[in-house]
C-alpha cells in the first residue's frame, strides 16, 4: 500500500456535459404505448408530421355499482341482468333491471356513457362499462428515413443534424422556424421584442425570460422559446404551480420552452447561441420534457441538415474521464457559468470556503486565473 | 450472486456500497490485530441514468477512488469485477451493496380502509424499505375514475393489496381488485415481465381476486395483515416484498444483473440496511430511538419506540433530486427564515432550482452551504411530520379505555411518538455525513427534529449505515463492531424543555457536576443556547430545575437530576423553547440567529454585520 500518488491522472467523469453539437447522428425511437400498426415502410423518408404508427387505446372504464342502485344483494345480481360481459351498449342503455311487487316497483341501472360491458362481478355486484377505443397516432417528430421497424411496435427515424440540450424545459414535443429574437446571448428577451411576425416561431433569447415576454408570446402564438436562463417565480406564474421534481413535459401550456443553462439570468453558452444564429429561419424540432431522476432526460433542439453534412473528426469520448486538459464548464456558484480546462486533479481532500473537505481539481479560466473547485461541480464540454 | 465462503475471522477486506440515487458510496472494511475497522472511502456519481444505464460503472469509479487513496486493489484488471477472495494483498473476501438509484423500489399500496387495512399495508411496504406513491382505499375520498387515472399515472414496481379481516365480507376488497385490474397497470421496468402483486388480505378472498387478477399480474398471496382488527402482522407482506424486489425488479434495473453476480449477499434496499442499522443501537442501548436518513431523493424516518419499529420514506423530500419539492412543501419563508444573512427571496430559489437540475453538485461558499443547511431543516422536520402520521396506535382495533386515559381525552389518531421520551436521535446521509463540522449536524438534527427533555445525538461518520446494516445480515459481529468504533458518532446531549416563554425570561437554572470534580452552573434565560465540551464517554451529574411553565421530562416547573453523556461536541442547553419560534422582524431574526450560530461556534464566519 506505498503506491500513493498526488495527483490523479484522470477523474472518472461525474456529470455529463449537455451535448451542444453540430453534428450528429439522431436516431429517434417512436414507440407505441401499446401494440399496434407500422405504417411507414423501411427505408422511406418521413417530414416531422408524418405519422408513422398508429393504435388503438382502450376507452376509460367506469364502474356502476348496479347491485347497490337495484337494491339487491351482489349474488342476486346476475338474475337481473339485461347484458352480459362483451355485450355493446349505448349512453344510457339499460344494463340490469329489477321488477318486484308485479311491476309496480321497478328499478333499472343504465350504463353512463356508450361503450361495452367489460365486467359483471358478482362478488361485488359492480358492473365495469369501457368506453370505445380511441386512435392514437404516433408522428416522426424529426424529419429523416426510417432505418428500423420493430413489428406492431414503432419505428427508429434517423438524421444528420444540429442536436443541442438544454438544462431544463417545459412543453413537449413541437417545430417550426427558428427565429433570433436578441443580439447578443446576453441579452434579455423582454416583452417588447417579442412581436406578431413571430406567430408559429421558435425565438431565440439570451440570457433570460420573464414573465411578461413568455405571456406575449403566448397571445402571438409563438411555439417554442430557447433561452438561457429564468426565474423561478417568473416560471411558476407562467406555469401556475410550483414544480417539486423536474419531471417534465406533458405540460400543456401552448407552447415549449427550453432553458440551456439554468436559473436565474445567465447568458445563453457562446457556442450554443452561435449554432443557432448560423441556422436562423430554418425548421426545428424541440421537446423540453425533463426528467432528472430514474432515465434522465434533458430538454432537445434537433435542427435537420437540408443537405448531405460531413461527419466531423469522432469527438472525445466521455468514456475516457476527465484529464489535465479536458475543457469544462463550472457548474455551482461561485463560478457558475465560466468555462475553463483542467490543469491539475489532485488526489488529497481539500478544504473548500464552505469548510467542507472534498475532491477537486484545479481549472484554468479564459481569462488565465486559476480556480479551485469540486470535482462534483464541473461538466466536461465534448468537443 | 455468490454464496458466503469464509468465517469472519479468515477474512481480511470486506468491500460494502450504497448505490444511492446520486452517489455511489464504497467503503472498504479491513481486520486489523484481529479486529475489523472501517478503513478508507470512495465515492462516484451513481451511473443508472443515460448515458451509462449501468449502475456497475459508478461502483467500479467509487472503488477505483478507494484504490487509489490506499493502492490497494480490488477491481479485476480490465475492471469487469472484483478480485475475490483477498490473495497476495489484492481484492477482498466479501462484497455486499444496497441501492436507492433508480427510484428505490416504487410501490401502490392498496386496502379497504384508509386508516385500518390500507394504513397497515402502507407500514408494510415501507417497513420493507419501499418509496409509497399512493395508499389507495375505497373510503379515500376519491371517485373510482380518479384511483384509476392515477394507478395508470404511475408505473410502480409493485403493489400491495391488503383488506377485510379473514372470514369477513370480500366485497369491499374485490372492489379494490376490479380497481386495479381496470388500470391495466404496467411495471416501470420494461415490459417483459408481469407486475407483481402482493396479497395480504381476507384469506378468502385469495382464489376469487387470484382469478381476477392473474392475466394481469404475478400474484403472490401471503397471510393477511390484519387476521383480526386488533393485530397488525406485516412480517410476511414484508418477506414477499423483498423476495420480489429481488426477482422482478432488480433484474430489470440498468447493470444490476451484474452487479447481483458481483455480491456475496442480497441486494437490499437503502432504507432497510439503514433501518437495520438504527435497530442495532436501539437493541445495544435498550432505549427509544428516532433515526433519520437524508437522502438525496428521499428522508427516512426510523422509531423504536417502546420497542415497536416503524419506517418511513417520504418520497420526494430530499437534499438533490427533491429539493425543490421540500421548498414547495414548506414554503420559502421557512426555508430563509434559517439564514443570518440578507438575501432575496427569489434568489434561494434559482439557487434551489439550479441544485435541482444539477443534482450531484455540492456547495462551495459558505453562504450555499448555510441555503442547504436550511433545507435539511426542513426536510427532516416534515419527514417527521409524516413519519408521526404513520407510527399510530393500530386505529379499529378495540382497546380497554381506562378512566386515566378517558380523562385525559388521549385520542386514538395521535402519533405514540413523544418526543420527551425519546431518548436518542441517530442521524445519517450525504448531508449530515459531509457537514464540515460535526456541530452543524448536531443542530441541523436539533433544529430539524425540536428533540425534548435530554436525548443523546449520535451521527453516522461518513454515512456507512446502509453498508453496515446490509453486512450484518451475514456477520452481525463484524459489522456492529465497526458500528461502535467507526461508524457512531457519539455527538453529545441536548438537554431542550418544552413550552415557551418571553424572550430574556428565566428559563432554567442548571447544574452540572463535571467528571473533573468542577461544578458548572448557569442560568439560562429564554431564547439561548450553550455548548459546554464534555467528551465522549464522559459523563456528567445533571440537575435542571426549569420554569414553572417549562418542562424538561418531569412535568412542568419540576427539577430532573440525570446523568449526561457527552460526546465530540458536548452538551447543549437549548432555552429556545418547543415548539421553536421565530421574531416577524427580518433584522430581529437575523440578530437572534447570528447569537445562536455565535454562541455554538456553528460556522466560520458571523453575519451580523451582513
Amino acid at each position: 500500500m506505498n503506491n500513493k500518488k498526488k495527483y490523479s491522472s484522470k477523474a472518472y467523469a461525474y456529470t455529463p456535459g449537455l451535448k451542444v453539437k453540430s453534428f450528429e447522428v439522431v436516431r429517434k425511437t417512436r414507440l407505441l404505448p401499446l401494440p399496434g400498426d407500422i405504417v411507414v415502410e423501411l427505408g422511406s423518408y418521413v417530414g416531422f408530421d408524418t405519422i408513422v404508427a398508429e393504435t388503438k387505446v382502450p376507452g376509460d372504464p367506469h364502474i356502476i355499482k348496479a347491485s347497490s342502485l337495484l337494491a339487491i344483494e351482489p349474488e342476486e345480481l346476475s338474475n337481473y341482468l339485461v347484458k352480459k360481459e362483451g355485450d355493446l351498449v349505448e349512453k344510457n342503455e339499460i344494463l340490469a333491471k329489477y321488477s318486484a311487487f308485479f311491476g309496480l316497483s321497478k328499478r333499472v341501472v343504465t350504463s353512463p356513457v356508450k361503450g361495452y360491458v367489460e365486467t359483471i362481478s358478482n362478488s361485488t355486484g359492480r358492473v365495469i362499462v369501457r368506453e370505445p377505443e380511441t386512435n392514437l397516432l404516433i408522428k416522426a417528430y424529426i424529419p429523416g428515413r426510417v432505418v428500423e421497424i420493430m413489428p406492431y411496435e414503432g419505428v427508429i427515424i434517423e438524421t444528420t443534424a444540429v442536436f443541442i440540450q438544454g438544462i431544463f424545459g417545459i412543453g413537449g414535443e413541437t417545430h417550426g422556424p427558428l427565429s433570433i429574437a436578441v443580439d447578443s446571448s446576453d441579452e434579455l428577451l423582454t416583452h417588447s421584442k417579442i412581436k406578431d411576425e413571430h406567430l408559429g416561431k421558435i425565438l431565440v433569447g439570451g440570457s433570460k425570460i420573464d414573465y411578461s415576454a413568455l405571456k406575449k408570446a403566448l397571445e402571438v402564438g409563438v411555439k417554442g422559446i430557447i433561452v438561457g436562463g429564468i426565474d423561478d417565480d417568473d416560471l411558476s406564474k407562467f406555469m401556475g404551480y410550483d414544480i417539486g421534481v423536474a419531471l417534465t413535459g406533458s405540460e400543456n401550456l401552448g407552447l415549449t420552452l427550453i432553458v440551456t443553462e439554468g436559473f436565474g439570468k445567465i447568458s445563453m453558452s457562446q457556442k450554443t447561441f452561435e449554432i443557432l444564429n448560423d441556422y436562423d429561419k430554418l425548421e426545428v424540432a424541440l421537446n423540453g420534457a425533463t426528467q432528472i431522476r430514474a432515465g434522465v432526460l434533458r430538454p432537445e433542439i434537433i435542427i435537420p441538415h437540408r443537405e448531405n453534412v460531413e461527419a466531423p473528426i469522432k469527438s472525445k469520448s466521455l468514456d475516457i474521464g476527465m484529464v489535465p486538459g479536458t475543457k469544462v464548464r463550472i457548474i455551482r456558484e461561485p463560478f457558475f457559468g465560466r468555462i475553463g480546462k483542467i490543469l491539475s486533479l489532485p488526489i488529497n481532500l481539500q478544504r473548500l470556503e464552505s469548510g467542507s473537505r472534498v475532491r477537486v481539481l484545479e481549472v484554468e479560466l479564459d481569462n488565465e486565473i486559476c480556480v479551485t473547485v469540486p470535482r462534483a461541480n464541473v461538466e466536461i464540454i465534448e468537443e | 450472486m455468490n454464496s458466503v465462503r469464509k468465517a469472519a475471522d479468515e477474512m481480511n477486506y470486506i468491500l460494502a456500497t450504497d448505490v444511492g440515487s446520486t452517489t455511489t458510496k464504497a467503503r472498504l472494511f479491513h481486520k486489523r490485530d484481529g479486529e475489523w475497522r472501517f478503513l478508507v472511502a470512495g465515492e462516484a456519481p451513481t451511473t443508472v441514468e443515460a448515458p451509462y444505464e449501468d449502475v456497475t460503472l459508478g461502483v467500479r469509479n467509487a472503488v477505483r477512488e478507494v484504490e487509489e487513496l490506499i493502492g490497494h486493489q480490488i477491481l479485476l484488471d480490465d475492471g469487469r469485477g472484483l478480485i475475490k477472495p483477498f490473495v497476495d494483498e489484492r481484492g477482498v473476501d466479501l462484497y455486499c451493496t444496497t441501492s436507492s438509484a433508480g427510484g428505490g423500489l416504487q410501490m401502490m399500496v392498496a386496502g379497504v380502509a384508509s386508516t385500518m387495512t390500507a394504513e397497515s399495508a402502507n407500514r408494510a411496504a415501507l417497513g420493507a424499505g419501499a418509496i409509497v406513491m399512493d395508499v389507495l382505499a375505497i373510503d379515500d375520498g376519491r371517485e373510482d375514475y380518479e384511483k384509476i387515472q392515477r394507478i395508470r399515472s404511475f408505473r410502480p414496481d409493485m403493489i400491495l393489496l391488503a383488506g377485510g379481516t379473514d372470514g369477513g365480507t370480500i366485497e369491499l376488497v374485490m372492489e379494490i381488485a376490479e380497481i386495479i385490474k381496470s388500470a391495466k397497470v404496467k411495471p416501470r421496468l420494461g415490459a417483459g415481465y408481469k407486475l407483481p402483486l402482493v396479497y395480504a388480505g381476507n384469506k378468502n378472498a385469495g382464489g376469487d381476486i387470484q382469478k381476477l387478477l392473474d392475466e394481469n399480474v404475478s400474484f403472490r398471496p401471503v397471510e393477511n395483515i390484519r387476521p383480526v382488527l386488533e393485530v397488525e402482522n406485516t412480517e410476511p407482506a414484508r418477506r414477499a416484498i423483498h423476495e420480489l424486489f429481488m426477482e422482478h425488479v432488480m433484474s430489470h434495473a440498468p447493470g444490476y444483473l451484474k452487479l447481483m453476480d458481483w455480491t456475496d449477499v442480497d441486494i437490499m434496499p437503502t432504507p432497510a440496511g439503514e433501518g437495520i442499522a438504527m435497530q442495532l443501537i436501539a437493541k445495544v442501548e435498550n432505549q427509544n430511538v428516532l433515526g433519520v436518513g437524508l437522502g438525496g431523493a428521499t428522508t427516512n424516518v426510523y422509531s423504536i419506540f417502546d420497542g415497536r419499529f416503524v419506517r418511513s420514506v417520504s418520497a420526494n423530500l430530499g437534499m438533490s433530486y427533491s429539493i425543490c419539492n421540500v421548498l414547495k412543501e414548506t414554503g420559502i419563508k421557512n426555508i430563509t427564515r434559517w439564514l443570518p444573512y440578507k438575501i432575496e427571496e427569489g434568489d434561494v430559489k434559482n439557487r434551489l432550482r439550479n441544485k435541482m437540475i444539477r443534482p450531484t453538485t455540492i456547495p462551495q461558499t459558505l453562504k450555499e452551504l448555510m441555503i442547504e443547511h436550511a433545507v435539511a431543516r426542513e426536510a427532516l422536520s416534515l419527514g417527521l411530520k409524516h413519519h408521526k402520521s404513520l407510527a399510530t396506535h393500530l386505529k379499529g382495533a378495540l382497546k380497554e379505555r381506562s378512566l386515566e386515559r378517558a380523562l385525559s381525552q388521549e385520542v386514538e389518531e395521535e402519533s405514540y411518538i413523544k418526543m420527551m421520551k425519546i431518548n436518542i436521535i441517530a442521524g445519517t446521509g450525504g448531508l449530515l455525513s459531509h457537514a464540515p463540522d460535526r456541530v452543524q449536524s448536531m443542530i441541523i438534527l436539533t433544529d430539524g427534529l425540536q428533540p425534548e427533555g435530554v436525548t443523546r445525538l449520535y451521527q453516522d461518520s461518513v454515512f456507512m449505515m446502509p453498508h453496515l446494516g446490509v453486512l450484518s445480515t451475514v456477520y452481525p459481529d463484524v459489522a456492529w463492531n465497526i458500528f461502535d468504533k467507526d461508524c457512531l458518532i457519539r455527538l453529545g446531549t441536548v438537554i431542550a424543555p418544552s413550552g415557551n416563554l418571553q424572550e430574556g425570561e428565566h428559563a432554567f437554572d442548571v447544574k452540572l457536576e463535571m467528571p473533573d470534580g468542577v461544578t458548572i452552573k448557569k442560568d439560562m434565560k429564554f431564547g439561548d443556547i450553550i455548548r459546554i465540551p464534555l467528551k465522549e464517554n464522559e459523563i456528567a451529574s445533571l440537575e435542571c430545575s426549569p420554569h414553572k411553565a417549562l418542562d424538561i421530562g418531569s412535568g412542568k416547573g419540576v427539577k430532573r437530576e440525570d446523568k449526561i453523556h457527552g460526546g465530540i461536541i458536548g452538551v447543549i442547553f437549548d432555552a429556545r423553547g418547543r415548539p421553536l419560534a421565530f421574531p416577524d422582524d427580518d433584522n430581529t431574526r437575523r440578530k437572534i440567529l447570528n447569537k445562536w450560530y455565535s454562541s455554538l461556534k456553528l460556522y466560520p464566519i458571523d453575519f451580523s454585520n451582513d
